[in-house]
């Protein structure tokens, strides 16, 4: 991995990156949307998908018996079947990390948690990086922090990737995904370059969004990011995770990121280890297309648990 | 992590087949003539099979047409353009034009299984591109029908009577409705000939014309091979011809029609450049070069079938393009997943294959993609060629086929001068993020159309149409009337 020593290097390593024609990233992800998913591959992506979710609670009015519910379902996502695989992660604030690895306690689903003053990020370092330790000591198995948005609109790059640099350091062996709230960032060519400062910062995961903005996750957005992430691990052998989050509630929706990842980066990423979900309801729609495909009718929507 | 590490799973989840049911193409066993309104039996009571090209399986019994039936249906076409069609107002025209573009609007899935059936190409483009665009440029046309004051030709310009029009198998609906809409815009009556080997969409679409109930003999449309052609161009009672096919055929109607007082537009062959810099957004760029080939499977008069790429990025494009072309799925083209689908004839199968050969004969590098090719029909791998030069056949003619020819260049004069090195003129790309530099290259380029950023992207409102050896006269656009009015 080319070693990142000063802003001005960084420019550069930047400034080599191909720019990302709008028009043409998102008439590719269109494109990709229209692979028509049938019977066995379903099936198995919906399978796949269940077990890419990180069940996500980031409410004001969170509660612990809230969180408990979660970590259930978590590990249970259908009670009734145990063919259904758990999913990867609960994903809660810090201040209910401990009670969310009291309540998964052996099981292998995760717990992460969104650091470094979520969604905003508008703390100074210290704080941030004390909100990250917090959580780490409290449990966490993955740590969801947010870039500085301002410093990177700005041009403070170095900020950027010195912020990153910090966090990955107190997490220490914590998993790191780094949200770049690309619904700011506005344009393709700045999400690029910012998966790539992520990355040579030593993200473990490059995420989409807080999901607490105007616009999250989109599929032009994921294919760009998968992109990087595909010429990241070429360019440097170091292999990076992708989480989308934010407004992916439907299987549908989900299956065709499944097929982008398929087409862009490779099987290779079809697995929890490198994509993640970040999503709240779209378990349910993912429960209930998979006993669609099994019983041929679909249940009521009351049949799964409503958190 | 290795290259091969990341190439060998691309695309590696396996989709089961999701194949369009067939069924709801609802062919019939056999198709007469659409003269004046109505099916009828040719004169000779001949016919021939039109067959799926991805099963060689036979579809439907298609009428041939002889010289007397032309006759007929020229006379049909004459006497609705004297008794009604000129006598109909720009309004009223409209009327029937927008009613065409609604219907097929409404069929849309049936016509994409019928085309796909007919044609061989994938459903996808099918459904999302040959379908939608030609109810598109019924649509637009029909917004025309009334304005034709205000095209720029002069007041109340006046059409030409009746037009022959000859299209070619490669978008079958599509070149009927380029054809067909703005001529009946204008004010034509029209006689059009489909390919010997798709037919079949432009007879649904005779019965589309009956169901908008569109006065009978204004469109009449004939079946047969080149003969039923030569027969049309030859008509002493057609006042136009507009041909799309090959170069070869289009000089041998120019010829025909030098002598006569019969206007005539033609859209030929091409042998398209890509010029890629290498500021170009890679990965737009890689997608827009497979679009630019492997649409359609190549049967494309504008397809990007030459790839200028700049010399310093050369191996990194090379490399990505061939990752991406062994993704294509090739294979049944009713499965909504299919790509790239089959070849619409055995004979042009056979072309492509020859042409290839001296490919390999020649000196350049082949890469074939290592898809699966179903045992029935006609079927071939998408092709690359790497360090093609000028003078090698496979950079000179039109293969018609899933075959890119690469060429690099190391300076914008040598692109200019490398792409305009070829008899043709119909389209050309050029991806740079450098605005400037695209538009000193597209000035000097010698084609009718150029795209930046993009390629094979059409739309009704947009004039299209080449220079030199590939044809002149405008399809698409305020232009596209010019071809239908005495101007």
């Amino acid at each position: 991995m080319p070693a990142v020593e000063n802003e001005t290097q960084l420019r550069a390593l930047l400034g080599g990156l191909s720019g990302v024609d709008a028009v043409g990233a998102e008439a590719r992800a269109a494109k990709l949307a229209t692979r028509s998913l049938k019977k066995s591959t379903k099936l198995a992506a919906l399978d796949l998908a269940i077990s890419m979710v990180d069940l996500t609670t980031l409410e004001g009015a969170d509660t612990p018996g809230r969180v408990t519910s979660l970590c259930t379902k978590a590990m249970h996502p259908d009670p009734s079947d145990s063919g259904v695989p758990h999913v990867a992660a609960a994903c809660v604030y810090p201040d209910l990390v401990a009670h969310a690895r009291h309540v998964l306690g052996a099981s292998p689903v995760k717990v992460a948690a969104v650091a470094t003053s979520f969604p905003s990020g508008r703390a100074s370092l210290n704080v941030k990086l004390l909100d990250v330790r917090e959580a780490v000591s409290a449990g966490a198995d993955e740590i969801d922090m947010v870039i500085d948005r301002g410093a990177f609109l700005s041009g403070r790059l170095g900020q950027v990737f010195d912020e990153v640099v910090a966090v990955k350091e107190a997490c220490g062996s914590t998993h790191l995904k780094v949200i770049l709230e690309t619904g700011e960032l506005v344009t393709y060519d700045n999400v690029r370059r910012a998966s790539w400062i992520a990355m040579l910062a030593g993200a473990d995961f490059i995420k989409t969004s807080t999901g607490k903005v105007g616009v999250n996750a989109t599929l032009p957005t994921a294919l760009v990011m998968l992109e990087a992430v595909r010429d990241f691990a070429e360019t440097t052998g170091v292999v990076v995770g992708v989480k989308v989050a934010g407004g992916i509630r439907s299987a549908k929706d989900a299956l065709r990121y499944l097929v982008v990842i398929n087409e862009t980066v490779g099987s290779a990423w079809l697995s929890p280890d490198r994509f993640r979900f970040g999503a709240s309801s779209l378990l349910n729609d993912l429960l209930m297309q998979r006993l669609k495909q099994r019983r041929g009718v679909y249940v009521r929507p009351d049949e799964f648990s409503g958190d | 992590m290795s290259d091969e590490l990341t190439n060998s799973q691309l695309g590696a989840m396996a989709y089961d087949p999701a194949p369009e049911s067939a069924s709801i193409a609802r062919i019939k066993p056999a198709y007469g003539l659409f003269i004046n309104g109505e099916f009828s039996d040719p004169s000779s009571h001949e016919a021939f099979v039109t067959l799926n090209p991805a099963t060689e399986e036979p579809l439907a019994s298609v009428a041939q047409a002889s010289t007397a039936d032309v006759d007929r249906a020229v006379y049909a076409a004459r006497r609705a353009y004297d008794t009604v069609w000129s006598k109909t107002t720009g309004a009223e025209r409209s009327k029937y034009l927008f009613r065409i573009a609604r219907i097929i609007q409404e069929r849309s899935r049936e016509l994409a299984v019928v085309e796909t059936l007919d044609n061989g190409k994938p459903i996808r483009e099918s459904r999302d591109i040959d379908i939608p665009l030609a109810a598109a440029h019924f649509f637009y046309y029909a917004g025309w029908a009334d304005k034709l004051d205000h095209a720029g030709f002069g007041p109340d310009p006046k059409p030409l009577g009746v037009a022959g029009q000859i299209i070619p198998w490669n978008f079958p609906l599509l070149m009927a409705a380029w054809k067909l809409a703005p001529a009946l815009a204008a004010g034509n009556t029209c006689v059009l000939k489909p390919a010997e080997t798709t037919p079949l969409s432009a007879l649904i679409l005779a019965e589309i014309l009956q169901q908008a109930e569109l006065p009978e003999g204004v469109v009449n449309i004939i079946t047969g091979d080149g003969s039923t052609g030569a027969a049309l161009v030859d008509h002493p009672g057609v006042d136009k011809i507009a041909f799309t096919g090959s170069t070869e055929v289009g000089r041998l109607i120019q010829q025909r029609v030098a002598t006569s007082h019969k206007h005539l537009t033609l859209e030929l062959g091409g042998k398209g450049a890509n010029i890629v810099f290498e500021d170009a957004p890679i990965d737009e760029m890689i997608e827009g070069i497979i679009d630019g080939i492997f649409f359609n499977q190549g049967h494309v008069c504008c397809a990007g079938s030459r790839l200028l790429v700049q010399e310093s990025v050369a191996d990194d494009v090379l490399r990505r393009l061939i990752r991406r072309v062994d993704q294509l799925r090739v294979g049944d083209p009713l499965d909504k997943n299919t790509d790239v689908g089959a070849i619409n004839s055995a004979a042009q199968l056979s072309r492509i294959k020859e042409l290839t050969a001296y490919g390999e004969e020649e000196g350049a590098t082949r890469y074939t993609s290592t898809c699966s090719l179903p045992d029935k029909g006609y079927w071939f791998a998408p092709t690359v060629f790497a360090d093609v030069s000028q003078s090698h056949r496979i950079a000179r003619e039109e293969i018609f086929g899933p075959v890119l020819s690469v060429l690099t260049f190391r300076t914008p004069e040598e692109a200019v001068a490398k792409a305009n090195n070829t008899n043709y003129g119909l389209a050309c790309g050029v991806w740079s993020e450098k605005g400037s530099r695209t538009l000193w290259v597209a000035e000097r380029l010698r084609a009718g159309v150029v795209w930046a950023n993009t390629y094979n992207r059409f739309d009704p409102t947009s004039p299209f149409g080449g220079v030199r050896e590939s044809g002149f006269g405008r399809e698409g656009g305020r232009h596209g009337l010019e071809a239908y009015l005495n101007v």
